[in-house]
């Protein structure tokens, strides 16, 4: 490092910014001072270019699908190429401004306690565009993230203190602050300027059409596919990355085959929603099937990137199943429960990480209790 | 039969440099007694400079407790007392030219448990002794709940006790009877066909499985863990044998084969040594190389030592490392990066099968950071029945309570340190048990 930024030297105030590019380049030269004197190749670098690897699929799938609806809502005919470049478009400025917002706060945090800068954000910023629609207004997500940095990360303490997961507390704040960009009809698929949907076109989710079951559904007259497939290849509108299946459980693969999110908290979100779901159609609650829930909306995403964030998940294995259960549970319950708005897989996770600390603290007393018993048994 | 245990969880770590079977000469035999080795043990100087002592001579005594004594490993004269910041007493050097103290022999299964006390006391080996919870030297005045002995050790190029110890089996067989009249000893083993699964006077358990499957700790909480109130004491094997032969011969002999090894060792080996060997002795080993770390024990718990530094009083193994300050271009980007070693699957190190070994040095291989994975990322390098991000955050918060509940009655720093090793944040998890441990003994006693 040049010597203006090192103590004593004029830049110095600059430091944490000239560490984090310099460490984003080179592993640093540190040896270890205590304990192992040797260490693992892995850091959280890794660790989070991984994870963030594992939603590329998702991304890019949304990217071209924001053209797709854009084409199909407006009647032109779909073109692999100019749907992409389109959604491109309008999906890269979502990034560039989660980026920017965020890198700011987190540089300038970091700058201001002297420490170095965290890379949880690098994850977090691929999320948020991931979980908007597609035309929330720039300025917006920028409140969004600033709100969300700030407020729930770093006066928590920065990565790895947080309670709720940060790409979800901004997408809640989008949705309380401004409902009337995040839900209705006419969020959800990009136009350009001055355009507008085909009569017989409209802009409105599966999600939010299938109130009445199945049938409402097909019944609704979309210009795109309703059909289960249809949903689960992802050819819907939706949020930016939540809609096609196929692409977030090849997240998913990755995710578990890695080992960075845990298979218990995703098994156990989708028996969840699969056991209310159940319950729902079989009373006549509901004349969705069960199955259904998991293909619809931001389950998936929530699940497979969300709901197993393992700073605000749930640490012990036992509170996994239960941690992803209740969030399964809860997102199909709000679903159908809900008058104002169809989703309800934010507010489950929102809540499973609040309950998270409580969820490990009961698993970890009735462990010990079981250990004292069995060893004065003996 | 023995009880058969199977480890599932752990790590052993690929590390390259692992010791011949064979034993290199090497020069110069002086030692020291260093304090340090030793938790719990406040110092109290019983020689100056110049004094003449013999083998199995008192050097150093307990401040709390005058009966337990530190004597010098070797007979001639001090050379030196070496301190520290604060006059703290950091070694006393021994230059060798003298004889042994005649100790008396005796028949082990004919001594009563004082007489083992006393013989142990006045001997200076009482020390081998280390008391758990907490890791201290054994309090004479109290009588465990059971002697732990692990026979092996899975550490990373840890010393082959088959293989050291081979010859020392009656004494080994003396010193398991004697505690046994303390005691009763659990004796592990990491197969049945161990030499020293024919010991008598011992209940023999059979460990099988990875790193730290050899820990003492890790044996303990599966034979019987410690809860509160509880206490044992442990021993290496080495210990073993020189209580056996100050038993059966009369004389104070800590002498050891020690594994010299590690990535940067020049033809790693075994050397005998005495506990203090200053490690200048094993400059032949260091070749030419510079920045090199030169480690009292193994890499993942062993001390650093330094080229001044000296064999620790329980330690069978020297590790030299190559220090890792160069910087790695583009390290944690590159998708293989198939010359560093990493237990966790976002690399591709355990698609190049079993065999592979590592040069690895002591590069902290990035930034540390807050906790972010979860406690069963780390659960699977610790096979005991606790949580060990849990116990690391009660320790950091000075939880006395929940450090209680945690289980820190039932670790050592050690236990954690495979935890330590694969943890991406990069948090000095060992320090963080070892400062809740000192806490402990601030507060509990």
């Amino acid at each position: 490092m040049n010597p203006i930024f090192e103590k004593g030297g004029k830049l110095y105030w600059l430091h944490s910014t000239i560490d984090a590019f310099e460490s984003f380049l080179h592993v640093p030269g540190t040896v270890t001072r205590k304990g192992s004197h040797v260490r693992d190749a892995v850091d959280l670098k890794r660790v989070m270019i991984v994870a963030l690897l594992a939603a590329v699929p998702a991304a890019l799938f949304g990217i071209w699908n924001v053209g797709y609806q854009h084409s199909l809502a407006t009647g032109a005919s779909p073109a692999f190429w100019a749907d992409f470049v389109f959604g491109l478009g309008k999906v890269l400025p979502l990034f560039v401004v989660s980026y920017a917002v965020g890198l700011f706060i987190e540089f300038s945090w970091a700058q201001f306690r002297g420490e170095e800068v965290n890379e949880g954000y690098l994850v977090t910023g691929f999320f948020i565009p991931l979980i908007v629609p597609v035309d929330v207004p720039l300025w917006m997500l920028a409140v969004a993230v600033a709100f969300s940095v700030i407020f729930a990360k770093e006066v928590f303490g920065g990565t790895g203190m947080n309670i709720w997961n940060p790409a979800l507390v901004a997408r809640a704040f989008l949705f309380f602050s401004y409902p009337a960009s995040m839900t209705g009809h006419d969020t959800w698929i990009a136009l350009h300027k001055g355009e507008a949907l085909i009569d017989a076109a409209t802009g409105a989710t599966p999600l939010s059409l299938a109130g009445d079951g199945v049938s409402a559904l097909e019944s609704a007259g979309a210009q795109y596919g309703t059909g289960f497939w249809d949903l689960f290849m992802g050819t819907v509108p939706g949020s930016v990355g939540e809609t096609s299946v196929i692409a977030i459980l090849l997240g998913a693969f990755i995710l578990i085959w890695t080992g960075i999110a845990s298979w218990k908290i995703m098994a156990s979100s989708v028996a969840g929603a699969l056991f209310i779901g159940f319950i729902a159609n079989a009373t006549g609650v509901s004349g969705l099937p069960a199955w259904w829930h998991l293909v619809m909306g931001g389950f998936a995403f929530g699940t497979v990137f969300m709901a197993t964030d393992p700073v605000t998940s749930a640490q012990t294995e036992t509170g996994k199943w239960i941690y992803g259960f209740l969030i399964g549970v809860l997102c199909v319950t709000i679903r159908l429960f809900n008058p104002g708005y169809p989703e309800g897989m934010m507010l489950a996770i929102l809540l499973g990480n609040t309950f998270a600390p409580l969820i490990d603290h009961v698993v970890t007393e009735r462990h010990i209790n079981r250990k004292l018993r069995k060893a004065r048994g003996r | 039969m023995p009880d058969i245990y199977k480890i599932k969880r752990g790590l052993d770590i690929p590390i390259s440099g692992m010791a011949a079977s064979s034993v290199r000469k090497v020069s110069g035999v002086a030692a020291a007694v260093c304090p340090e080795n030793f938790k719990g043990l406040t110092p109290r100087l019983l020689v100056q400079e110049g004094d003449r002592v013999l083998a199995g001579s008192p050097v150093i005594s307990d401040k709390n407790h005058p009966e337990i004594l530190l004597t010098s490993p070797v007979g001639g004269t001090v050379k030196s007392i070496v301190r520290g910041d604060k006059r703290k007493l950091l070694a006393v050097l021994i230059e060798p030219g003298g004889g042994d103290t005649v100790f008396p022999k005796r028949d082990p299964s004919a001594m009563d448990g004082a007489q083992v006390r006393e013989a142990l006391l006045e001997s200076g080996l009482w020390p081998f002794l280390v008391q758990r919870p907490y890791g201290v030297i054994a309090d004479p005045s109290l009588t465990p709940k059971a002697i732990f002995i692990s026979a092996f050790s899975t550490a990373p190029l840890a010393a082959d006790t088959e293989f050291t110890l081979s010859d020392d089996i009656k004494y080994i067989q003396a010193a398991v009877t004697a505690l046994g009249k303390i005691a009763p000893v659990h004796l592990s083993v990491k197969g049945a066909d161990s030499v020293f699964a024919s010991l008598d006077g011992a209940r023999i358990h059979i460990f099988e499985g990875r790193h730290p499957a050899g820990n003492v700790g890790v044996q303990i909480s599966h034979i019987c863990p410690i809860l509160k109130g509880d206490t044992v004491w442990t021993i290496c094997p080495d210990g073993l044998a020189a209580i056996g032969r100050l038993l059966l011969e009369g004389r104070y002999d800590v002498r050891r084969k020690v594994a010299v090894c590690g990535p940067a060792a020049v033809d790693p080996a075994y050397i005998e040594a005495l506990p203090g060997m200053p490690m200048a002795g094993i400059a032949p080993f260091c070749g030419a190389a510079d920045g090199l770390r030169i480690i009292s024990g193994d890499i993942l718990s062993g001390t650093c030592a330094g080229a001044d530094g000296f064999l620790g009083f329980f330690d069978n193994q020297i590790t030299i490392l190559k220090e890792g300050t160069e910087k790695e271009l583009l390290g944690w980007m590159r998708p293989l990066r198939l010359k560093q070693f990493s237990a966790d699957r976002t690399y591709f190190s355990w698609l190049l099968g079993k065999g592979r070994r590592y040069d690895m040095d002591t590069n902290l291989h990035g930034g540390p950071r807050a906790f972010v994975m979860s406690d069963s990322y780390y659960a699977k390098v610790l096979p005991m029945d606790l949580y060990p991000v849990f116990l690391a955050k009660a320790c950091l918060a000075g939880d006395i309570d929940k450090m209680e509940k945690y289980g820190i009655y039932e670790v050592l720093p050690e236990d954690l340190a495979l935890c330590e090793f694969i943890d991406p944040s990069k948090n000095s998890i060992q320090d963080m048990i070892a400062k809740g441990i000192d806490l402990m003994l601030r507060e509990m006693t």
